[in-house]
């Protein structure tokens, strides 16, 4: 996955007639690449990691102020509660990001 | 009022709202049949696609499934999330930038093949139907159930309900009826799991209550479980008997899957901008991660209830639901032993296990186990039905767009006209409304394993196509078709060979490296990323203006609405 991503960078082609936004524009990617990248380990560690991988190890201790084991926790509540802040800190994070390199769509529809 | 009477007005009150929504919103264009006229505002995306995404696996099979099979059932709560996180952050934003109708209009553009965009409209058919068939399946238990009518009467009504809205409304009228179906089914959801949860642990909150205490016993719920578990010979509810590498496999199968799942990418095409489409997955994911962190929780109590309520209990003073269910087949004791008692007992123990219970009707049985009041029950079969239905029309959406849209506007009679092709979508609704229909007749299966399996397909095909078709310029005609199809084949053909050419072979022992065919999808993806990338490199490069539509689809500037693209 990772090397799909940085083949993506190569050849960039200059459609864009500005090359200064060509160059704005390929920020602007690489900014994108690095935050999925970073967002998507956590997205693995919590699923994949906590509540797979390491589970069984995790289940000897219990998730404070309630009676789960912790792998179990992980792969039946914790995980999917992770999913949901990803998904908007990624939409806060985007939306920021879109409005410093000026190619967000505005307010109007 | 009794049970009876109760369901028949619920379901009766919700097929009523169904049909008033469909008329109101009308569609009366092919915009308007395929995106919604695409401008639906981010929230009621959100709500429809958590309806659209939620069938009849998810409200009535998945408690069940996983109320027997404990951790193991993770694989489905994990699965049917996380990939979610991969459609707003690989997926929904780029394909909302590009702004088509269908995914296989996506997959034929960017690789500038009729070719490409053939083998996707046969893969998205191939998808939905695996998928609708499971749904049409739902709607008949029911029916079957609660109305005590024939399931194929059941069936019949399903699709006069889905064939009107869906065939009328298109995408419109699909929408708005699945942003109501949402309401409908979580409410539904809620409701009792909120009543189990006080009576098992006096906690109103079903996810707290899990990691809660057992009232009755003063010990923690899921160790008084785990306990409950050894003394019958299962195995620990907490703990695995897959192996971890198979549990990761089918997960990943999943979640790919979800992410590559026509009739949940299309949604994102319905709303205005970029940064609409990437809120509008996470409204999505909140909605549905409300009846999937219940879910769970059902599960323990339903399993909790059903061991004290029939184990050890002579056959002749069984409560009255047992005996209704067993009329429906669908839970059956045999007196092995012929001592006249239930003994419900796992393979670990010496006892002779006498009691067979279908999964799919934990949910739909749990509150008459519970006791709960009638109009509790008549509530989860509108809800159960509200979650098939709305399912099975975003599927059947997909399936017609594909003929009238891909197939004939944009491959074989591009000269039609936006009525004629409107007709056509409409035509080719109501076929695949009949086509899901006696598959709903003739059903194959358990619900959630037939739609299991939808995923491997499309986690095997699209997926790594619209990844690397965004991610990736190198990315060719050849290396995306052969990918598709290395990839949907490979997995189809260890699907259908453990299951049907030779099911005797069926486990772990015979499994490529341990994987089942659930899991599969998820080796089958890799093959398809591996042959298209080695592909890619070996054929000429993408032409000019394709590798300009990557750049511009990388950048939310200019998204205006859902449009034909041409080039």
């Amino acid at each position: 996955m990772i090397e799909s991503f940085s083949n993506g960078q190569e050849g960039v082609q200059h459609s864009v007639t500005d090359q200064g936004t060509a160059a704005r524009h390929a920020e602007y990617w690489r900014r994108n690449i690095r935050l999925l990248g970073a967002l998507l380990m956590v997205w693995f560690v919590v699923s994949y990691l906590c509540g797979i991988v390491f589970a069984e190890a995790l289940n000897a201790f219990t998730l404070p102020f309630s009676n789960f084991p912790l792998g179990f926790w992980f792969a039946q509540q914790g995980a999917i509660y992770v999913f949901v802040i990803l998904i908007f800190v990624y939409v806060k994070l985007m939306n920021d990001l879109d409005q410093e390199f000026d190619v967000d769509e505005g307010e109007g529809a | 009022m009794s049970v009876q009477t109760w369901t028949f007005l619920l379901v009766a009150a919700s097929f009523a709202l169904y049909i008033g929504i469909a008329v109101w919103s009308r569609a009366s264009s092919t915009k308007d049949f395929y995106v919604a006229g695409g401008g639906v505002s981010p929230l009621a995306n959100g709500m429809a696609t958590a309806a659209d995404w939620m069938s009849a696996a998810s409200f009535i099979s998945m408690a069940g499934l996983i109320s027997f099979m404990g951790y193991d059932g993770s694989v489905y709560l994990m699965g049917w999330t996380g990939g979610y996180v991969l459609l707003a952050l690989l997926l929904a934003p780029y394909l909302r930038k590009y702004g088509a109708f269908t995914v296989p209009d996506f997959v034929g553009d960017r690789y500038y093949s009729q070719l490409a965009r053939i083998v996707a409209v046969v893969c998205a058919i191939f998808v939905s139907f695996t998928y609708v068939a499971g749904q049409m399946r739902g709607v008949g238990i029911v029916f079957g159930r609660f109305l005590e009518v024939d399931v194929n009467v059941g069936v019949g009504i399903g699709m006069a309900i889905v064939f009107f809205y869906a065939v009328l409304g298109g995408m419109k009228g699909i929408t708005y009826t699945q942003v109501a179906q949402y309401c409908v089914l979580i409410f539904a959801f809620m409701v009792p799991a909120i009543f189990l949860s006080l009576m098992i642990t006096g906690t109103p909150i079903p996810q707290f209550g899990l990691g809660g205490v057992d009232q009755a016993s003063g010990m923690p719920l899921l160790e008084r479980l785990n306990g409950l578990h050894q003394e019958l010979g299962f195995g620990p509810y907490t703990s695995g008997t897959k192996s971890t590498l198979d549990v990761f496999f089918i997960t990943a199968a999943l979640m790919v899957g979800t992410a590559g799942l026509p009739h949940v990418i299309i949604r994102f095409y319905t709303v205005p901008r970029v940064r609409d489409a990437r809120i509008s997955v996470g409204w999505a994911l909140l909605f549905i991660s409300l009846l999937y962190t219940t879910a769970p929780a059902v599960a323990v109590f339903a399993r909790t209830n059903l061991i004290n309520s029939v184990q050890d209990v002579p056959y002749s003073s069984v409560p009255e639901w047992f005996t209704k269910w067993e009329d429906t087949g669908l839970i059956s004791f045999d007196d092995a032993n012929g001592d006249g008692r239930i003994q419900y007992v796992g393979p670990e123990s010496p006892l002779t296990n006498e009691l067979t219970v279908d999964r799919d009707i934990m949910v739909l049985a749990n509150p008459e186990i519970a006791n709960l009041p009638a109009w509790v029950i008549g509530l989860v079969a509108a809800g159960g039905l509200a979650a098939a239905l709305s399912t099975a029309a975003g599927l059947l959406l997909v399936i017609s767009s594909a003929v009238s849209h891909d197939l004939l506007k944009r491959s074989l009679m591009p000269e039609i006209t936006e009525k004629q092709e409107l007709m056509a979508a409409r035509i080719a609704a109501g076929v695949a409304v009949f086509v899901a229909g006696y598959f709903g007749m003739n059903p194959p299966g358990f619900v959630a394993q037939v739609v299991a399996f939808a995923f491997g397909l499309a986690a095997s095909s699209f997926f790594p196509a619209i990844i690397l078709g965004i991610f990736s310029k190198r990315t060719t005609r050849e290396g995306a078709i052969l990918g598709m199809v290395s990839g949907i084949t490979f997995t189809a053909a260890y699907i259908v060979y453990f299951n049907f050419v030779n099911p005797g072979a069926n486990s772990a022992d015979n499994w490529w490296f341990g994987i089942s065919p659930e899991g599969i999808g998820t080796l089958g993806m890799l093959l398809n990323f591996a042959v298209t990338m080695v592909v890619s490199r070996m054929t000429h490069e993408p032409p000019e203006e394709v590798q300009a539509l990557v750049d511009s689809i990388r950048v939310p500037r200019g998204a205006g609405e859902a449009h034909e693209f041409s080039m």
